[in-house]
């Protein structure tokens, strides 16, 4: 493996790092405690090509790689969790599904939109019933002539109440089980689909999360996704894109986590010394950093098989699940070298520490990474 | 129609300072970022490409790694990059530096309608001098410290924004503009842009290709060309951190005026 990055990525990480520190941090806090939408903030990334990093020019995209988009989550979330799943739901979870799954004349009709980020992209699969087991889909979708007839409901849907485009999932054919299972592109506008009520969360609270609710939706035939039957597959392929995107978040807020710590314990003066003089402090460091290093690495293995077109459920899961644990462990230890302060929103470690905890349950908890892992090594 | 800018690599000043033998800045070891009036110059310069569809063109002298520096350029929208670099040019101090840089610029050709953006000074000499001395080498009308610019065919509108006032002033084409940091805010790289800099065009001049031209002669270029030299480059000492002494009553002022008497200051 070579961690060397090219020349491009390297700008692309101090490119983004720039962008970070002067538009995205400043409000990273109001956001967070508004639970605001950062609206301008995704305009900002849009002119700048954040939001279809690695689709051709084609399309619409900037021509980048999954790398370069690793780093800009990376990048976005050392200083806003919430910024980084923006663009990680947006890119991983609706722009790659079809990218990787529509036909010519649905690429030319959606992706021009989404990748400039004129129009914002959310996924559907999460059901009251059907989380983990995304199997127990009950949304259902009847063809009627030429359309099909969706109804039934999604929850926690990252994105949900901005989005336009939306990635959705439903069972064409229940006693197929997973292979009944379609996938379709819903427009915000079409008949019969409504967004519900808004989530109130413990972290990433500026992103909106919300319910979709389908009551007699009429989509348009052609805006089958894949086969009819394929949903199930499509929908796990692009999980296995998504949790790069969702493990570089839990990197990013590791490692801003540290960089902040770094910072508070090279000034706060205790019995006389600063406590980055203190062993205890040092030790801290160290272990976070490792492992935040040891995050990077997976994390990094992952974008480099996925835009090698080489199969990658093993590598994103194994990078979710360590980089997700890592960044609630490093987060927490954050908040104790901080002390008192750290636990107050005068400082930016609390908020990382509860936005980090969402990377061990989103796009598949880490239970079920254990399971994907399990199952690649043929472990039954 | 062409835009010309004019950058430099300055040491980063949050970093360290390393400084040559002759007392010249080591810019080779030092951490660098673009100069930030030249960020101004670049942003003017690409505005009006956006309005007008022209081609802007970078020009920097400095060592060859200083192309890094071109492609994040072009990376913002710089269509072509150009790199003076050669072992005759270094140490130049103003004087020279602006004779190379304009004999670099009329190589690759002034035409009527175009326009020579620079940044008010750079932060590692402040000396603003080269923009100016690039301009009356070319034999160029210039506007100084532009704080608004607006074209209107052959003629530019340009405010200026002095100590004490503004000073509006009209100048035709081909000329000199030296831009500061009230102009505009710098755009960021685009991403679509990284993954397109390096397939853009860097043209390398070298001693060798500016030789010929009237401005370049041994004794105006260089270290010995140069009629101002540094005696000595350092680093000042770092300041310790001021103490606060809180409060305005007179059992502060008598705080204050104890600490002095025992440092024997009063």
């Amino acid at each position: 493996m070579d961690f060397r990055l090219t020349k491009e990525q390297l700008l692309v990480r101090k490119m983004v790092r720039e962008f970070a520190e002067n538009e995205v941090k400043p409000i990273a806090s109001e956001i967070d405690e508004e639970e605001r939408f950062p609206a301008e903030t995704v305009e900002k990334m849009a002119k700048l090509g954040m939001m279809g990093i690695y689709f051709p020019k084609q399309y619409g995209g900037a021509g980048g790689d999954v790398l370069s988009y690793a780093i800009t989550v990376e990048e976005l979330a050392k200083v806003c969790g919430t910024t980084a799943v923006i663009v990680s739901a947006h890119t991983s979870l609706c722009c790659a599904p079809i990218f990787e799954n529509g036909t010519e004349e649905q690429k030319m009709k959606y992706l021009p939109d989404l990748l400039s980020g004129r129009k914002l992209g959310a996924f559907g699969l999460t059901e009251p019933n059907a989380g983990t087991d995304a199997s127990g889909q009950q949304t259902t979708a009847v063809l009627d002539g030429d359309h099909y007839v969706l109804n039934g409901s999604k929850c926690f849907i990252t994105n949900g109440s901005v989005a336009d485009v939306f990635v959705v999932f439903a069972m064409t054919d229940p006693k197929m089980g997973n292979r009944g299972i379609s996938a379709f592109i819903v427009e915000k506008g079409f008949p019969g689909f409504s967004q519900g009520k808004h989530e109130k969360k413990m972290g990433i609270r500026g992103s909106s999360t919300c319910d979709l609710i389908f009551e007699d939706c009429i989509v348009p035939k052609e805006n089958l996704l894949g086969k009819e039957g394929a949903g199930f597959k499509i929908a796990m392929a692009t999980l296995d894109g998504g949790r790069i995107g969702i493990a570089a978040q839990a990197l990013g807020i590791g490692e801003g986590a540290i960089d902040e710590a770094i910072k508070y314990t090279k000034e706060r003066v205790q019995f006389k010394k600063r406590i980055s003089s203190f062993q205890n402090t040092q030790f801290q460091l160290a272990d976070m950093h490792t492992r935040m290093q040891a995050a990077q690495f997976l994390v990094y293995n992952a974008a480099m098989k996925k835009q090698a077109h080489e199969r990658c459920s093993m590598e994103a899961a194994m990078a979710k699940l360590f980089a997700a644990e890592a960044a609630s462990d490093v987060t927490r230890r954050a908040v104790q070298l901080f002390g008192g302060y750290g636990y107050t929103r005068e400082y930016p470690v609390e908020r990382m520490m509860r936005d980090a905890k969402i990377t061990e349950i989103y796009e598949g908890t880490s239970e079920v990474q254990r399971m994907v892992i399990a199952a690649n090594l043929g472990v039954k | 129609m062409k835009i010309f800018v004019t950058v430099k690599q300055v040491p980063d000043t949050s970093g360290t300072v390393a400084v040559n033998p002759d007392g010249t800045l080591d810019r080779a070891s030092m951490q660098t970022i673009i100069n930030p009036d030249d960020m101004n110059a670049v942003e003017a310069a690409l505005t009006l490409k956006d309005e007008l569809g022209c081609k802007v063109v970078a020009f920097t002298m400095g060592p060859p790694p200083a192309e890094g520096m071109l492609r994040e350029l072009m990376a913002m929208g710089v269509d072509e990059g150009v790199l003076i670099t050669a072992r005759e040019f270094g140490g130049s101090d103003t004087y020279a530096t602006s004779q190379i840089i304009a004999a670099a610029i009329d190589t690759y050709g002034v035409e009527p309608e175009d326009i020579i953006l620079a940044g008010r000074q750079a932060i590692d000499g402040d000396t603003a001098q080269v923009g100016p001395q690039i301009a009356e080498k070319l034999h160029l009308p210039q506007v100084t410290y532009a704080g608004e610019i607006r074209k209107d065919g052959d003629v530019l509108t340009v405010k200026r924004i002095l100590e004490d006032g503004y000073m509006t002033v009209k100048v035709h084409t081909p000329c000199m503009i030296t831009c500061i940091k009230e102009l505009n805010k710098p755009r960021y790289m685009n991403i679509g842009g990284i993954f397109e800099c390096y397939e853009k065009q860097v043209v390398t001049m070298t001693y060798d290709t500016l030789k010929d031209h009237p401005l370049i002669d041994k004794s105006t270029i260089g270290l010995l060309g140069s009629p101002t030299n540094i005696l000595t480059s350092f680093t000042p000492p770092q300041k310790g951190a001021g103490m606060m002494l809180p409060g305005d009553g007179k059992e502060t002022t008598d705080k204050l005026a104890g600490i002095l008497a025992a440092k024997h200051i009063i």
